[in-house]
């Protein structure tokens, strides 16, 4: 097998810690002045990528790729100051509805990325904590007609076989597969590294390539119409209990027991 | 001549006139009948996963017909099972072994057979690690957009999900022809399994190569209910402080109130309980009568698994922890002393 050239496709989200607000309009949540930042599944890409390099796996280049508004270049810097080799910025018109990508809209342009890059691995986030679809690893694998193995807790490359253990329902299931193919990570796959100060100057110099849709000969287009964003009902204001009796009779009035 | 052909032309004008009305229900009616869901139900060793029926419930409100699908070996006993469920018009089912697993390489070219074949307007399945799995490559070889763990349907093509782990409610209209979608098991209760008598047909089998092989696995094993389903859940936190606590504390608390264990993100992090019991975004979604939790602070992460539940109540020692905000009944006290004093409390009533 000739070396492994991984490819990890990261996006900008709204940081982990951030409570979204839904906007007023009821059309989206509210991104404007709200602190963005790595979808966390990502950077446990990007950490796997660099792992499997530094246990001295034949890796030949570890490419990240974004498709995002133009701030979305800051993450690809992130992901190189993390060790990742070059970035492939796709910039979208945030405006421009044609251009609000969807999973299978991600994984279409995703496979024409591996294709262009000759990438035998794709190491994806399980979701975004966004959208929560849990979808973009899985669309790629079958677009590609290559295998995949969702939610990875461990990766294991020896020549052209990989086993990976996966978290399912209950615990974990071991797969073994064949190069080239898709992996999606789950948080117990490692602990991603924080860039240190020169490797985020390091990641200045590493190339980035700008692209656009047009780029790419494939039709994007949306296939979800949102209807409307809204608030989760609130829950009542709940009481507290001075003791476990209170607790055990408040427990009891409420039917819970 | 003439006369007798405008005659007919009128006499044909004047009875369409007429079934205007008959027309218009017809149409409507033929509309219903063009909707037909598949179910994608789940077995293990050819027992069905009843949790998965949340598909068909899920498919009776879709409207139209519902058809569950089942594979694997020794699988006509759970197509038998199925057959007893509600609200089904059909069973296929496909008996060969390379489908025991799930493996989403060879299953999902099977189930795309099986679409093309039956036609199916929706394909629905449980958001569980089977669905997550496999239903997206079904949507990539479609070319349809999945719309993943909606938890209502408003209409055939309308639907409604959580975002943002829960914190944002999106309603989606889909404008695929074939909707792709798994379903929240807690938004759609299983349907009644018994009383039901479904034809059973064998389904198309392309024997597709499989590149990946199954080595094992390792299931947490256990006599308590199944977290994702159990009517009461009792939850710890990092406030247990160490594996041995969350083993002392938590069990004797589950069966005093025979409940299912789960655990926040951190305690699974710092090793007090296994990853299976996570709940949480990217854990397990609960939503029992019951959820109790101790030494859990509640971040939005572990919200977004557990705040569908229908009465929460809370431990914990800091008064002001997010979750007495979501919780209905909250006792700020330390749960070393509140815990046991609450199991033995709970087992002698």
């Amino acid at each position: 097998m000739s070396g492994l050239r991984i490819l990890v496709p990261v996006k900008r989200v709204i940081d982990y810690a951030v409570k979204p607000r839904v906007n007023r309009a009821q059309t989206a949540v509210e991104t404007a002045s709200v602190k963005h930042s790595m979808n966390p599944f990502d950077e446990l890409s990007i950490e796997e990528a660099v792992r499997l390099r530094e246990r001295k796996l034949p890796v030949e280049e570890i490419v990240a790729f974004t498709a995002g508004p133009p701030k979305a270049q800051d993450i690809l810097r992130t992901a190189m100051a993390m060790g990742a080799d070059k970035g492939i910025h796709v910039q979208l018109d945030e405006k421009d509805a044609s251009q609000q990508l969807e999973p299978l809209g991600v994984a279409k342009l995703l496979k024409k990325v591996v294709q262009e890059q000759k990438s035998n691995l794709v190491i994806l986030g399980k979701q975004s904590i966004d959208d929560d679809a849990g979808q973009t690893g899985q669309m790629l694998a079958g677009l590609l007609d290559w295998p995949q193995a969702t939610q990875a807790s461990k990766v294991d490359i020896e020549g052209d076989v990989v086993t990976v253990t996966r978290e399912v329902d209950g615990g974990v299931e071991t797969l073994k597969t064949k190069l080239p193919m898709v992996i999606t990570t789950d948080l117990r796959l490692n602990e991603p590294r924080y860039a240190s100060l020169p490797n985020i100057m390091k990641a200045k110099k590493k190339p980035l390539e700008k692209k656009t849709l047009r780029d790419y000969e494939e039709k994007f287009g949306a296939r979800l119409k949102t209807i409307k964003v809204t608030e989760p009902p609130p829950r009542k204001g709940g009481v507290k209990v001075e003791d476990v009796d209170g607790m055990i009779s408040k427990l009891k009035e409420l039917g819970a027991l | 001549m003439f006369s007798a052909a405008r005659l007919s032309v009128l006499r044909q004008a004047r009875t369409q006139l007429r079934c205007t009305q008959p027309t218009a229900i017809l149409h409507h009616s033929a509309l219903t009948r063009l909707l037909s869901t598949l179910a994608v139900l789940e077995q293990r060793e050819g027992k069905l996963n009843v949790a998965s029926l949340a598909a068909v419930t899920a498919g009776g409100k879709v409207g139209g017909s519902v058809t569950a699908f089942i594979a694997g070996s020794g699988v006509k006993a759970a197509a038998d099972e199925a057959a007893k469920v509600k609200g089904l018009e059909k069973i296929i089912y496909v008996e060969n072994g390379a489908y025991d697993k799930g493996l989403p390489e060879n299953f999902a070219p099977l189930l795309v057979e099986n679409i093309k074949k039956g036609g199916f307007t929706h394909i629905l399945a449980a958001h569980s690690a089977f669905g997550k799995n496999l239903m997206p490559r079904i949507a990539a070889l479609l070319d349809t957009q999945q719309i993943s763990d909606i938890t209502a349907i408003e209409s055939e093509d309308t639907f409604v999900r959580p975002i943002y782990a829960g914190n944002a409610i999106l309603t989606v209209q889909s404008l695929d022809s074939t909707k792709v979608i798994t379903v929240r098991g807690t938004a759609f209760p299983i349907p009644e399994t018994e009383g039901g008598s479904t034809a059973i047909e064998e389904g198309v089998d392309p024997k597709a190569e499989c590149p990946t092989e199954w080595v094992s696995e390792d299931l947490a094993k256990s006599d308590r209910p199944d977290l994702g389903s159990a009517d009461k859940v009792v939850s710890g936190g990092r406030g247990l402080k160490s594996k041995e606590e969350f083993d002392r504390l938590m069990p004797p608390l589950a069966d005093a109130l025979g409940a299912a264990i789960g655990a926040s993100r951190a305690a699974v992090d710092s090793g007090f309980a296994d990853n299976s019991l996570q709940v949480g975004q990217t854990g397990k979604n609960v939503a029992p009568q019951l959820y109790l939790c101790a030494g859990i602070s509640g971040a939005i992460q572990h919200l977004a698994g557990m705040k569908d539940s229908k009465v929460i109540a809370a431990i914990n020692k800091d008064p002001d922890a997010p979750i007495f905000q979501v919780a209905d009944v909250g006792l700020v006290g330390d749960l070393f002393d509140k815990v046991p004093e609450l199991t033995e409390k709970l087992k002698s009533q």
